[in-house]
């Protein structure tokens, strides 16, 4: 795997590679030197042109556990702001020679322009509205670490789908391993066009909750309502949150899940959010194992994990 | 005396189809015949195999000067049109300044005087293009400009358009839109559909095309005078346009070469040298164009050449300008990608846009004796492939790169003096 740019650069064999591999670094994280000699000598280089304290972290605490050196770029502190371009932004760090470059740009897209600019490795943590293939990762393990498996699951996707990279590689992924993909909002944050996606579409969370298996929700942003998107963040929560009332339609065994930051009270209720059935920590948890597992299978040399 | 022969070609234009050679003597035809002997001292064209046809004419320049120097010029805009057959440019007025009063309009025909081919003006319809007040179109009009547009953007208000369609008629200019509705669209960057809603990329619905559309086939009625639709790329709107035509409204249209000859799928690459405005469309536009371009709804095949300098097409797609450059391949796709005979396709990039511009007495006119030599001689069965550094151009912002295309210009003759010879330009 030279680049992870989006999942269907993975398909299902590749997702369940990185699958696999990730038991071995959840169990190399519980270790009391929680640390493994696999990507000594390599340089991962994060590249965020976008605020993101979870993701940049996880990505840092997944290369250093791999004893991977790390740099970090980030634009307020760099020549950006100086005016300096994307590619010769992209062209200086890779002349530093490293060996992976994790991107994440508010404009989809940007981590294919700079695998054109570059022969490091490029992981796309996140670009745009479009996709964050490592979030969609983790999301499968924590759904496969609780359920054993995804095939046959009922996954409802809630909330803001039309800008959410979050929804579009989940929706990839989660099809890919056989569940069945409801996504329920809105209309108005729906994408414009659903054809060829393999999902139903519901603008009723009380009719698909008793049903799921996973109730999957996305954060809502608030300036959503100043786009005509909505009325209000109250109307949101009252159609679409998911409330302590509607929390008791879940079944038993539904996990639910967020992949953070959340709005308490406003797409999910505090209380709900620390429910057990909640698996959002354990998300967070999961997420380096996996990039773990990403940046072993782009980097390493294979076999060696200490 | 300045004599040259053009040898062993058959003739195309508006009169039809004839095998001859045609003598040009001091920028004028005179004389078209079976082998004729060339004067002493006269410069022969080799035509062979050849369409010898009247210079195209492009309604649809951006040759970005004044202001934007380093993506193109209009010496080097003009070398680039001169290359793809053209003798005639109509520059649009979205330069910095805009072309939008009459101290612009002279400086841009002044740096044309001597291009490769003639560079005439669109002005802008409202001050600096913001669609707020009239711009002097009657100062400009004295110097010669017959089309005025704000393109770049579609003027949004209706009242504002309604009164430049009625100042415009007592001038005998044209008004041309390009027809967006800014509201729907704010903030996209490609079409709205199932490409746009996979690629997390903002959309552009068709709609926004469409209701300026109607809304200008609703002015073109309540004003009586005429309106040019620019770059049309959509079903819907090439349809309100067939009805308008139907109903004897005085409406003409263009479409652009990268209307018939990609599509949005394209934009999944992210490259943004894919992104236009108004952008690819799907494949059913796509077929719509040429259904339009081929029952006559649209009359002529503009550019929209649109060059950008390299920097500014390797923001992110969401920053990075809408354009690509057209100059240089439109011949070659109209001829690939239309099913239409070489009449039909020089009708439309040739005397029909020259009868929009108000050019037909110097451009696209039936080559006979006395007529100016405003001539392209083409070789259909041409094979070449688009190198983006061998372009005229200033920017290499081309789509079509590593495209193999059939077709092209051998010679440019403008007012009888050779600006392209065997495909290079002389100027």
């Amino acid at each position: 795997m030279r680049h992870l740019l989006s999942i269907a650069d993975l398909g299902g064999d590749g997702i369940e590679e990185v699958l696999r591999l990730t038991d071995n670094f959840v169990e190399v994280s519980a270790r009391a030197i929680p640390r493994v000699p696999a990507l000594r000598g390599k340089t991962v280089v994060s590249l965020f042109y976008e605020d993101s304290t979870r993701t940049r972290l996880s990505f840092e605490t997944a290369a250093k556990r791999l004893t991977a050196d790390t740099m970090n770029f980030s634009v307020s502190s760099s020549s950006v702001n100086k005016g300096e371009s994307l590619r010769d932004t992209v062209t200086t760090i890779a002349a530093m020679g490293v060996d992976a470059i994790v991107v994440r740009h508010s404009s989809a897209g940007v981590p294919w322009q700079v695998a054109k600019w570059t022969d490091a490795s490029v992981i796309n943590a996140g670009d745009g509205w479009h996709e964050h293939p490592t979030q969609a990762l983790l999301d499968c393990y924590t759904i496969r670490e609780r359920r054993g498996s995804l095939a046959g699951l009922r996954v409802a996707i809630v909330g803001d789908v039309k800008h959410s990279r979050v929804a579009r590689s989940n929706v990839l992924a989660f099809s890919t391993l056989g569940a069945e993909v409801t996504l329920v909002a809105p209309p108005t944050l729906l994408p414009p066009s659903l054809s060829g996606w393999p999902v139903a579409v519901s603008h009723d969370l009380d009719g698909v909750l008793p049903k799921a298996d996973v109730v999957y929700l996305l954060r809502m942003q608030r300036e959503r309502q100043t786009e005509a998107l909505l009325p209000s963040l109250r109307e949101y929560t009252a159609l679409y949150g998911l409330t302590r009332d509607r929390a008791r339609l879940l079944g038993d065994d539904t996990l639910v899940m967020h992949p953070g930051p959340m709005n308490r009270g406003v797409e999910i209720a505090a209380e709900v959010a620390d429910l057990p059935r909640a698996v959002i920590t354990r998300q967070v948890a999961n997420g380096v194992a996996v990039r773990m597992a990403v940046l072993f299978l782009m980097l390493g040399s294979g076999g060696d994990l200490g | 005396m300045a004599e040259v022969l053009i040898q062993g070609g058959t003739v195309v234009d508006a009169t039809g189809r004839r095998t001859a050679d045609v003598l040009v003597v001091d920028g004028v035809v005179a004389a078209l015949d079976n082998a004729i002997d060339g004067p002493s001292g006269a410069r022969v064209l080799d035509a062979g195999g050849c369409v010898v046809a009247p210079g195209l004419v492009d309604l649809h320049s951006h040759l970005r000067q004044p202001g934007r120097e380093e993506a193109e010029t209009v010496e080097s805009g003009s070398r680039a049109a001169a290359l793809g057959g053209y003798t005639a440019v109509v520059a649009m007025p979205n330069t910095e300044p805009a072309i939008d009063s009459a101290a612009v309009v002279r400086e841009v025909l002044d740096l044309g005087a001597g291009a490769c081919c003639d560079v005439r003006v669109a002005g802008a319809i409202t001050k600096g293009r913001r669609g707020e007040e009239l711009a002097p179109l009657g100062e400009m009009a004295a110097l010669g400009v017959r089309m005025f547009t704000d393109d770049g953007a579609g003027v949004q208000d209706a009242r504002l358009m309604r009164r430049a369609l009625e100042y415009a008629s007592a001038l005998g200019v044209l008004l041309a839109q390009h027809c967006e509705d800014d509201e729907l669209a704010e903030g996209g960057h490609m079409h709205e559909g199932d490409w746009s809603s996979r690629l997390g990329i903002p959309g552009i619905p068709t709609e926004a095309e469409a209701m300026m559309v109607a809304r200008d086939v609703s002015l073109a009625q309540l004003t009586g005078a005429p309106v040019h639709f620019l770059h049309l790329s959509t079903a819907m709107a090439i349809a309100m346009v067939r009805a308008a035509k139907a109903a004897k409204l005085a409406v003409t249209a263009e479409a652009a070469p990268h209307h018939f000859a990609l599509t949005d799928e394209l934009v999944a690459s992210y490259d943004p040298v894919f992104k236009v405005n108004p952008p690819l469309r799907p494949q059913s536009d796509v077929e719509a164009v040429k259904a339009g371009l081929a029952d006559g709804t649209i009359d002529a095949i503009a550019t929209d050449h649109a060059p950008h300098a390299q920097e500014a097409k390797e923001l992110p797609f969401d920053q990075a300008p809408p354009g690509m450059l057209g100059l240089e391949t439109s011949l070659a796709l109209a001829l690939n990608e239309l099913e239409l005979p070489m009449e039909r396709v020089l009708a439309l990039l040739s005397w029909q846009p020259a009868r929009i511009a108000g050019l037909s007495g110097q451009h696209g006119g039936p080559i006979a004796e006395g007529a100016p030599a405003n001539l392209t001689i083409i070789d259909p069965g041409a094979v070449w492939v688009v190198e983006p550094e061998r372009l005229a151009s200033r920017s290499r912002n081309t789509p079509y790169a590593g495209r193999k295309l059939t077709g092209r210009v051998r010679h440019t003759l403008l007012r009888g003096e050779p600006v392209v010879m065997d495909g290079e330009a002389q100027r």
